[in-house]
């Protein structure tokens, strides 16, 4: 393997595993269907979502110590470790780690939080029925999956908002909720320095009231709460055809997706992800227009990225992010997905979820609807990277009875990337477990 | 243990500083001050008038026939205290704890969690610059202090505190933290770190930082109470060595069904983290402020499901030495039908800023039109009279 190829299987993967051979350039990972998702099926939304119904109702009729509703809720939280597993299982066993690092790149992008908590699988959920089928498809259908799908409008409070002259609205007094549509403009399509004001945000929340959730946990459109009439978004008029339709909310995402400020928004925002927190111009340059001419075509973008020149720089200059560093890991020390589909709820939690705490990027809880920062200083903390040492120090002895030869974990994680000085510190470890610990906790392994 | 003893010693920040490279010896000359400031952050938004109930309104059984059946325990004829905060009656009594009622931040309508508590902990107004909204506004304050440095705010614990973001340096920790590496592992990595410009200066704190601070937990306490023992004696340890304002956040008030039963961990915690700040701080809590807010009240009635929904007017708690306690400030709205806020939520009568200004002022002596222009830019500190000794 050569530097080139080992800074690419970093930069757009998570690193070599154990004795692969270089896979096909990043970009061509993406001409093959997706496999892991068959390989790897977790429980959709509607039923996550109406076993959480009835533990609420449970909950009301039986009071608190109810062994039914302990035994709902503890399946509730087995299904969240168990995503935890299928999303490793499916990062370590993919023939294609191009394509599970874009499924997180848009997952983020898309970022919701599961309200209350114990839904959290439910994010895992979204996941696969809104970026997954897209991430190789065309961003206007990721866009309309994404946005149109219940845990957003949760998320984002979009069935708290009635039109205000709608029959439902007038009968009880009830008001625009604008969380959604400004999320939409500002974050997921035109971004915040898009040609929108804050008469676009208010038009657009009026045009997409109607949405619900309804009892069996799918998006329904509710005629009698949506406003009546027409609305302008960025100088197009929607609506209006004399009954409010999902029709009219799809076609102005359609045009939202095809904006050239959203062309430019998410090629700066892949090249950021990707290659820099200061992407070369030139690059963000032939991706936007790669976006606009191929009207959003993800594969097309995302190939052209990695195979750019720009993106090609032999110096890793972002921070891996907490979970990436974990699959990073587990990959080099040769971990495999089966191995881990078997983990109990404890060790992920031992070996996962607890160190994403300390490392600052709890599982499935961002901070906001922005997603996780992009920023190196952002994850290379004083806490971030103590809790990462603790991490390399003590995790492989748990996950490995017998720990690779310390010096030949070096090549193994990080081929021709190891220099000299960290192949001497290694080798001046005490013991096998604080060698490998220092190559995981070292500078070159949380670059990328 | 021993080198957590060595640590709370006077002697030991000289020492200490060699092995802290963030900290120069000459910021150590200008400590800002003697007075401690912890804020908690109630996230969730904590139900005002469940912890401070004003049983001398008529209306209250009315409202909540459910939340306010059990006896509170009297503070004065008009308010009492939610019953699972008994312990901290001998704080009441000593004018140790007060409260500020009817108070919120400027955010209106929306009641969106995680709106309502980044505005809290921008300290601004609603239409602030965005810029400005992503500086939290105890950060603003260390902008403001002569001789602030990198660890005179930490952070306590892994909720990320955007109240302290901004330019002005702070430190962050998880008093659980622990890193078993031995002596020749720590050598190795701090050789490794300091090779890499983007590693060194976080590898170096994260080295010393976790050699100089024992793993803290709360031993003889067991589950959620044990963490917040952890939480209570490292913000103790700093406050006694270099740290003049801690931030740490409380979450679990969001409740919307079963209050009565829901309520009882975060108010067990609260309890617990005042009485054990107040054992672990000994002497300096004659000099300390403790201020926990929220991002919003919540409904005046009761909901179909034994809870409450997300409201506007809310209370602040107020602890420690340096504050006037053992009284109720702010002015009472009443809870008749036309005095509340869009017919279901408690008025505000005043903002909540308008008394923390008070506070850093009278703490750290920072300039009334300071705080106004910079710190809570546009308050106007004169409603918030009362809360200073």
């Amino acid at each position: 393997m050569t530097q080139g190829d080992t800074i690419l299987a970093i930069r757009f993967g998570f690193g070599w595993r154990a004795g692969q051979v270089p896979a096909a350039w990043p970009g061509g990972q993406l001409d093959g269907p997706d496999t892991m998702e068959r390989r790897y099926p977790g429980p959709d939304t509607a039923s996550l979502l109406s076993r959480h119904r009835h533990l609420v109702q449970r909950r009301r009729a039986a009071g608190p110590d109810d062994p039914e509703s302990d035994a709902i809720r503890r399946a509730l939280v087995h299904d969240d470790t168990a995503a935890v597993q299928r999303m490793i299982a499916r990062a370590l066993d993919s023939p294609a780690p191009y394509r599970e690092r874009l499924v997180h790149f848009w997952a983020d992008h898309f970022a919701l939080r599961a309200m209350p908590r114990i839904l959290r699988p439910a994010v895992s959920a979204f996941g696969d029925e809104t970026i997954r089928p897209h991430v190789t498809g065309h961003f206007r259908d990721m866009l309309r999956a994404a946005i149109l799908h219940p845990m957003m409008l949760r998320y984002l409070d979009q069935p708290r908002s009635v039109g205000p002259n709608s029959p439902a609205g007038r009968r009880r007094g009830l008001g625009l909720n604008e969380n959604l549509a400004r999320e939409v403009l500002e974050l997921h399509t035109l971004g915040a320095q898009g040609p929108y004001d804050q008469q676009d945000v208010h038009q657009l929340a009026g045009l997409m009231t109607g949405m619900i959730v309804d009892a069996d946990g799918r998006t329904a459109f509710a005629e009698a709460r949506a406003e009546p009439g027409s609305f302008v978004v960025l100088g197009r008029r929607y609506g209006g055809s004399g009954q409010p339709r999902l029709a009219d909310i799809e076609a102005v995402l359609d045009d939202l997706a095809a904006h050239p400020h959203t062309a430019r928004h998410l090629a700066h925002k892949l090249a950021v992800h990707f290659v820099a927190d200061t992407p070369p111009a030139a690059l963000v340059d032939d991706l936007a227009a790669l976006w606009q001419a191929s009207e959003g075509d993800l594969r097309a973008v995302s190939a052209a990225l990695a195979s750019h020149p720009l993106a090609r720089s032999d110096r890793l200059v972002k921070a891996r992010k907490p979970l990436d560093f974990l699959i990073a890991g587990l990959a080099a020390l040769n971990v495999t997905a089966p191995e881990v589909m078997r983990w109990r709820q404890g060790m992920v939690r031992r070996v996962v979820l607890h160190p994403l705490i300390g490392m600052g990027q709890p599982w499935q809880e961002p901070r906001g609807p922005d997603g996780w920062p992009e920023g190196f200083d952002a994850w290379i903390t004083p806490q971030g990277l103590a809790t990462r040492i603790d991490w390399a120090m003590t995790a492989p002895p748990r996950l490995r009875r017998r720990l690779p030869d310390a010096r030949a974990f070096v090549d193994q994680a990080l081929g021709p990337l190891a220099d000299d000085h960290l192949r001497r510190l290694v080798a001046g470890a005490e013991n096998q477990a604080e060698g490998v610990g220092l190559l995981l906790a070292a500078p070159a392994f949380n670059r990328r | 243990m021993q080198r957590r003893a060595f640590l709370k010693g006077g002697l030991a920040l000289g020492c200490s500083a060699a092995a802290m490279p963030l900290i120069s010896h000459a910021t150590f000359a200008a400590v800002p001050g003697d007075a401690r400031l912890i804020v908690v952050i109630l996230r969730g938004a904590m139900d005002g008038l469940d912890v401070l109930r004003p049983a001398g309104a008529r209306e209250l059984a009315l409202l909540r026939p459910g939340l306010a059946a059990d006896d509170g325990l009297a503070l004065d004829n008009f308010y009492q205290l939610h019953p699972r905060l008994g312990g901290l009656m001998p704080l009441w009594q000593a004018g140790e704890l007060g409260f500020v009622q009817a108070v919120s931040t400027p955010y209106r309508d929306r009641r969106s969690h995680f709106d309502g508590q980044d505005l809290l902990e921008a300290g601004t107004a609603t239409d602030a610059p965005p810029a400005l909204r992503r500086q939290g506004w105890l950060n603003r304050l260390l902008q403001t202090m002569p001789g602030a440095h990198g660890q005179t705010a930490f952070s306590v614990g892994h909720d990320s505190m955007p109240v302290l973001s901004g330019p002005a340096a702070t430190a962050g920790w998880a008093p659980e933290t622990d890193l078993q590496v031995g002596v020749q592992g720590r050598r190795l990595l701090a050789a490794l770190y300091a090779a890499d410009p983007g590693f060194a200066e976080a590898g170096a704190a994260a080295l010393s930082l976790s050699e100089i601070l024992e793993p803290v937990t709360g031993e003889g306490a067991t589950g959620h109470l044990a963490q917040i023992d952890g939480f209570a004696r490292f913000a103790a340890d700093r406050l006694r060595a270099d740290t003049r304002i801690v931030a740490l956040s409380l979450a679990g008030w969001d409740t919307h069904a079963a209050q009565a039963q829901a309520m009882r961990r975060p108010l067990a915690r609260l309890e617990r983290l005042i009485l054990t700040l107040r054992a672990e701080l000994g002497g300096l809590w004659g000099q300390t402020a403790f201020l926990a807010m929220t991002e919003f009240g919540r409904t005046v009635r009761e909901n179909g499901s034994a809870g409450t929904d997300h409201g506007t007017g809310g209370v602040m708690m107020t602890a420690g030495g340096a504050l006037r306690g053992g009284q109720v400030l702010g002015d009472w709205p009443g809870l008749d039908d036309s005095a509340l806020y869009a017919g279901r939520d408690l008025m505000p009568t005043a903002d909540l800023r308008a008394y923390a200004g008070q506070a850093l002022h009278g703490l750290f002596g920072v300039p009334r039109g300071v705080i106004e222009r910079q710190v809570f830019p546009g308050i106007d500190m004169a409603a918030g009279q009362g809360l200073l000794r």
